[in-house]
C-alpha cells in the first residue's frame, strides 16, 4: 500500500487560499494595528507559511509518521537510551486540563494540586538517589549536568577554594565534557582499563588539589557496574573534590543501590529514560538533579517547600546559582515520571531494574557466541558487543548490521558509542520486552551475521529510503526549503 | 506488576541460559556495603483506577485556564491550540520514537523537523533555524555562547533591563564562570535607553540582547538598535514573540543576527512552565556555530531526496568539550507541534490571530484606564501585553480577582520592589468582549476595595 499521499514538503503541497484554522470576527470596536501603530513597526511583507486545509495536514503528518520506527511498533534496543514502553495512562493524565492548562506564573494558592505532585516528586527522587535535596528545574540530562557543575563551582567559591578541574572517564557521554566546559572547568580524561572500569592508576595520578569534580556514569556506558566505586569516591573526597553521578543508567539500580550510598554527592536523572517520559523523536526530556545536604543552598531557585499554609515556591535562596531556564521545569515529563513511580511503588521499581538486568544478560547470553563482547559475559541493563572480528574477516561493520536490522523491523543498537570499543553495538533491551522478542531478535542478529557482505553494505533494502549521503548533507548544507 | 512480562518460568529459563543461579547473582558486582537493605521509602503501588482518582482530585484543585479566565503572560500564553495539533502529536510513531539517528527509520520525524526549520525561518525572515532548544531563557544563553564564538569577543554581553527577568537570570547563570560580564542597559521609560546603550557599547561587546515586544509588552526601537549594535561590530540578538510576527516586522527585516523565541505559543499547553521549546534562527554565515540539532536535506544511494541529522561535528557526541553546546535531548515533539500549528494557522491565520490579540489588548487597556487611579505605566506602543499602574498594590487586586475566577495578570512587584503597584496583562485571541468587560468591572471593584483597605491600614498605623 502506498502511504506517500501528501508527503511532499508542506511548501510543495501548499495551495494558495486554503485555510485550516479559522478565527472569529473581531468583536471589539478598537482600531487596527495599521491605524494605531507607526508604520516602522509593521511588516509590509506577508509571512511565507504554507496554506493548507485540515485534511491535507492530517494526511501529510499521519503518512509521514508511518515512516518512523517507534516503541509502539518496534523493538528498539538502543543502548544508553532506555527505550522502554510509554504507558498510555500517562498521556491521558498528563493532558488533564487541571494540569495542562496551568500557567507557570499563577499564584501558589491557585495550583496547590500541581505543587503537591511536584513536591512529592522532589522527595521521591531524593529517596531513590539516597541524597538530600532535589531541583526539578533542568530540562534534560545535559542541563542537569551543567546545573550540578555550576552548583559545585558555587560551593567551592563559597568555601574560597579554587578548583579548576573536572575528571571524566573516556567512556563518558559527550555531554559530560561539554557541560564541564560551559561551567568553566578544564576537563581531564581518565582512562578505562581492560575490564572497562576506571583505570585506578590513571585516576590517582590525576587527582590533585585542583580537582573539583569527578563525573562517573555507574553503571557505566559499557553496562558495567564499577565495583571500585567506594574506593573512587573516598579518593575524591579525601582530595576535597565532589563526585557526580551521570544517572542515565539508573534503570539498572532502582531500589538496589543508591548513588548517595556509594558516595556520589550529586547526580542527574533522565526522567525521559528511567521513568519513561516518551522520547518524542528527540525530546522533551527532564533532567532533575539530586545533591547532598551541603550543596542544597546552591541549587537553582525556586524549590517547593511545604508550610503550614500549604505548598510554596521558595525563591528566598541567597546562595543559589540562580536559574538555568525560565519557569519551573519540564513539568509534563516530571508528571509522567510521577505517574510511573506511583504506579510501580517501591517493589515495582526494584523489579524494573531486576528485569532490565535479567533481559540484558539474557540477550547477552544469546549473542555472545556470535559476536565479540569485549567486556565479559555479565552486564547490568545493557552491554556493548563489537563487530570488530566481522569487520576484519568479512568487512561487515556495526553500521551494516544496524542498518540490516531495520529491514527486519528492529531498531538498530547504538553504534560507535562508547568510543572506547571499536565497532561498538550497544544494546539495551529494557524490562518491558518479552523473552520471545529477545529470542527473535538474537536469531535475527545471528542470521544477519551470516548474510552476504555486499548485501549488508547496501542495507536497508525495504525501507522508504536507502542509506543517505551524509557527506553531501554536511558539505552542501541544505537546512531549509527554498523556492 | 504492570509493564513487566517475564513469568517465573521465563525467568528460570533465562537464568539457565545466562548461567546464573538467581537474579541477585546478576548484581554481584555491586558491593554488599552499598546495597539498599530496605524497600525504597515511597508510597505503595497504585492501580490505574486508583492513580486516576488521585490525579483527578489534585488536578481539579488547580485553577486552570480552562476553569478561569487567563490574563497571565510573561512568556507563557493562553492561545488556542487547534485539535489537529494534539491529534498529530498523539501519533505513537512520533511520540514514542527516539532521536532520529537512524535516518532510514526516521524519515517521518526528520522531514517534519526540516519543515519546522523552514517555517521558523520563514516566520522570522532569517536564513536558518535549528530544530529546537529547551526554551527561551537557556536559548538566549546558547545564542550568547554562539555570539562569543562568532565575534571572538570575551568582554561584555549587554542586555536590556526590559528583557524577561527569568531569561536574564538564566543566561547570567550559564555565564557565571566564563569570561564575559553581563552588563544591563537601563530602560527608565519602559524600553531600552539608546544613550545608555551607546555609552556601554564598545569593541569588547560580543552581543546585545533585546526583547521585542519586551517584558512590559512595549515595542522596542529595533531598527535603531540594530544599527547602533552593528556599528561596533557586535551581534544583535532579539527575543521575539512568534505570534507578534503576524503584524510586526520580522527579525530578518531589521537585521537581527540571532533571533530567539519561546515557542510555547505555537500550539503548546502552558503546563506550569514546560516542556516548551526554544526557537533559534540566525544568519547563514554562522551555520557552523549554531547549537543543537540540525536536519539537512540530501539524497539516498538511489538519488531519492531524504533528510538526515547533519553538521554533527558541532555537537557534544563528537566534539565533546569543544562542542558549540552541551545540548543533546531537545524538544522534538514540541517542534513537531509547532510545525503542525504553523501549517494549520497559515499566513492569514497568523495575521488574524495577531490582529485579534492586538485589538483586544488595546480595548482592555482603554477599559481599565477608565477606572479612577488606573493609568498606563508607559506611553509606548504595545502588542498583546501591556503594563498599567494602579492606585494600590497590584498583588492585592490579583488575589481578590481569583475569587471571580480570573487569573488577572502579573504583579511587577514580584521582580522589582518599587513596581508593587504595577501590573502587566496579556490578552490572547481567545478572550471575548464580554470576558474583557467583566474583567474590567471586577478589576474596578477590586481596585476600589484594595485602595480603601490600604487607606484604612494607613490610618490605623
Ligand atoms: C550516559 C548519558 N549521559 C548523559 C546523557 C544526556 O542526557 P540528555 O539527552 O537528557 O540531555 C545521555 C543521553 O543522551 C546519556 O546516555
Amino acid at each position: 500500500m502506498d502511504k506517500s499521499q501528501s508527503t511532499g514538503l508542506l511548501f510543495e503541497i501548499s495551495h494558495k487560499g486554503r485555510r485550516c484554522h479559522l478565527l472569529p470576527d473581531c468583536d471589539v470596536p478598537t482600531k487596527t494595528s495599521a491605524e494605531l501603530l507607526d508604520k516602522k513597526y509593521l511588516s509590509n511583507d506577508p509571512t511565507h507559511l504554507p496554506e493548507m486545509a485540515e485534511i491535507d495536514i492530517v494526511r501529510h503528518f499521519v503518512n509521514l509518521s508511518t515512516k518512523n520506527m517507534a516503541i509502539d511498533c518496534n523493538f528498539y534496543p538502543l543502548g544508553s537510551c532506555t527505550m522502554k514502553y510509554n504507558p498510555k495512562r500517562h498521556e491521558r493524565l498528563g493532558s488533564l486540563s487541571g494540569l495542562a492548562h496551568v500557567h507557570p506564573l499563577q499564584d501558589d494558592q491557585t495550583c496547590q494540586g500541581m505543587l503537591e505532585i511536584l513536591w512529592e516528586m522532589q522527595n521521591y527522587l531524593a529517596e531513590i538517589a539516597g541524597l538530600d535535596g532535589v531541583s526539578l528545574q533542568p530540562a534534560a540530562g545535559a542541563q542537569g549536568e551543567l546545573t550540578a557543575l555550576l552548583v559545585a563551582a558555587a560551593y567551592f567559591r563559597d568555601k574560597k577554594e579554587k578548583r579548576t578541574k573536572v575528571l571524566i572517564p573516556d567512556s563518558a557521554h559527550g555531554t559530560n565534557p561539554a557541560s564541564a566546559a560551559i561551567a568553566g572547568f578544564d576537563t581531564i580524561t581518565i582512562k578505562s582499563n581492560a575490564r572497562g572500569r576506571v583505570d585506578m592508576e590513571d585516576l590517582i595520578s590525576k587527582i590533585d588539589s585542583q580537582t573539583a569534580v569527578f563525573m562517573i556514569t555507574n553503571p557505566n556506558t559499557l553496562g558495567l557496574f564499577d565495583e571500585q566505586i567506594v574506593q573512587i569516591t573516598e579518593l575524591i573526597h579525601k582530595a576535597g573534590g565532589l563526585v557526580y553521578l551521570d544517572g542515565a543508567n539508573m534503570n539498572a539500580i532502582l531500589g538496589i543501590t543508591r548513588p548517595g550510598d556509594f558516595g556520589a554527592d550529586m547526580m542527574h536523572y533522565n526522567v525521559h529514560k528511567t521513568f519513561t517520559g516518551p522520547h518524542g523523536a528527540g525530546g522533551p526530556g527532564s533532567g532533575p538533579i539530586a545533591v547532598r545536604k551541603q550543596l542544597i543552598p546552591f541549587l537553582p531557585a525556586p524549590l517547593i517547600i511545604k508550610t503550614t499554609e500549604g505548598f510554596k515556591l521558595d525563591y528566598d535562596r541567597p546562595k543559589s546559582i540562580g536559574r538555568v531556564r525560565s519557569f519551573f521545569g519540564n513539568v509534563g515529563i516530571l508528571l509522567r515520571g510521577y505517574f510511573y513511580i506511583r504506579t510501580l511503588g517501591p517493589d515495582g521499581l526494584k523489579q524494573v531494574s531486576q528485569n532490565a538486568v535479567l533481559n540484558a544478560n539474557y540477550l547477552l547470553s544469546l549473542v555472545k557466541e556470535a559476536f565479540d563482547v569485549p567486556h565479559g559475559d555479565r552486564c547490568m541493563h545493557e552491554f556493548v558487543a563489537s563487530a570488530r572480528t566481522l569487520r576484519r574477516d568479512k568487512k561487515i561493520s556495526a553500521m551494516d548490521i544496524g542498518k540490516r536490522l531495520l529491514d527486519y523491523g528492529y531498531h538498530a543498537p547504538t553504534v560507535y558509542f562508547p568510543l572506547v570499543v571499536s565497532e561498538a553495538m550497544m544494546m539495551e533491551p529494557t524490562e518491558t520486552e518479552s523473552k520471545e522478542t529477545l529470542d527473535h531478535f538474537a536469531k535475527t542478529l545471528i542470521k544477519i551475521r551470516d548474510e552476504d557482505a555486499d548485501f549488508l553494505h547496501d542495507a536497508p533494502h525495504t525501507l522508504d529510503i536507502s542509506r543517505p549521503d551524509e557527506v553531501k548533507a554536511a558539505k552542501e548544507p541544505m537546512l531549509r526549503w527554498k523556492k | 506488576m504492570p509493564y513487566l512480562l517475564n513469568t517465573p518460568d521465563d525467568k528460570n529459563e533465562m537464568l539457565k541460559s545466562i548461567g546464573a543461579s538467581s537474579i541477585d547473582d546478576l548484581f554481584s558486582n555491586i558491593p554488599e556495603s552499598v546495597r539498599l537493605k530496605r524497600p525504597l521509602d515511597i508510597p505503595k503501588a497504585l492501580t490505574e483506577i486508583e492513580l486516576t482518582r488521585h490525579i483527578d482530585r489534585l488536578a481539579n484543585s488547580n485553577l486552570s485556564a480552562d476553569s478561569a479566565v487567563c490574563f497571565l503572560g510573561g512568556g507563557s500564553y493562553d492561545h488556542f491550540i487547534p485539535a489537529v495539533v494534539d491529534m498529530v502529536a498523539s501519533r505513537s510513531e512520533f511520540y514514542t520514537a527516539y532521536t532520529p539517528y537512524q535516518a532510514e527509520a526516521s524519515q517521518g520525524s526528520l522531514q517534519a523537523f526540516y519543515e519546522f526549520q523552514t517555517m521558523i525561518s520563514q516566520l522570522t525572515a532569517m536564513d536558518i533555524s535549528n530544530s529546537s532548544l529547551y526554551e527561551a531563557g537557556s536559548g538566549l544563553a546558547e545564542a550568547i555562547l554562539m555570539a562569543m564564538s562568532v565575534t571572538g569577543r570575551m568582554g561584555k554581553v549587554l542586555v536590556a533591563e526590559s528583557v524577561h527577568p527569568e531569561y536574564r537570570l538564566s543566561f547570567t547563570t550559564y555565564l557565571a564562570n566564563l569570561e564575559p560580564t553581563v552588563v544591563t542597559v537601563s530602560c527608565p521609560e519602559g524600553k531600552i535607553c539608546l544613550n545608555d546603550l551607546a555609552s556601554k557599547l564598545d569593541e569588547t561587546v560580543s552581543c546585545v540582547i533585546v526583547q521585542h515586544p519586551n517584558f512590559f509588552g512595549n515595542l522596542e526601537e529595533v531598527e535603531e538598535i540594530a544599527k547602533l549594535v552593528h556599528s561596533k561590530g557586535a551581534l544583535f540578538i532579539v527575543a521575539y514573540d512568534p505570534i507578534s510576527l503576524g503584524i510586526l516586522k520580522k527579525p530578518g527585516d531589521y537585521d537581527a543576527d540571532i533571533a530567539v523565541a519561546e515557542g510555547q505559543c505555537l500550539g503548546n499547553p502552558m503546563i506550569y512552565g514546560g516542556p516548551y521549546l526554544g526557537l533559534l534562527s540566525c544568519k547563514e554565515a554562522f551555520v557552523r556555530k549554531i547549537p543543537g540539532r540540525l536536519v539537512g536535506q540530501t539524497v539516498d544511494r538511489k538519488g531519492k531526496r531524504c533528510w538526515v541529522l547533519t553538521l554533527q561535528t558541532r555537537e557534544q557526541h563528537i566534539r565533546r568539550e569543544k562542542a558549540t553546546s552541551n545540548i543533546c535531548t531537545n524538544q522534538g515533539l514540541f517542534a513537531l507541534r509547532a510545525a503542525v500549528f504553523l501549517a494549520a494557522i497559515g499566513p492569514k491565520g497568523l495575521t488574524e490571530t495577531a490582529e485579534l490579540c492586538f485589538r483586544k489588548a488595546h480595548f482592555l487597556m482603554d477599559l481599565l484606564c477608565k477606572i479612577p487611579g488606573v493609568k498606563p505605566k508607559f506611553n509606548l506602543p504595545f502588542f498583546k501585553e501591556f503594563t498599567i499602574e494602579l492606585p494600590c498594590n497590584a498583588q492585592m487586586v490579583i488575589n481578590s480577582l481569583i475569587e471571580d475566577g480570573i487569573l488577572a495578570g502579573l504583579s511587577q512587584g514580584r521582580w522589582s520592589k518599587d513596581l508593587a503597584n504595577v501590573m502587566t496583562i496579556a490578552v490572547t485571541e481567545k478572550r471575548t468582549r464580554s470576558e474583557l468587560e467583566n474583567y474590567a468591572a471586577a478589576f474596578g471593584a477590586a481596585v476600589t476595595a484594595a485602595s480603601s483597605q490600604e487607606k484604612s491600614k494607613a490610618l490605623k498605623s
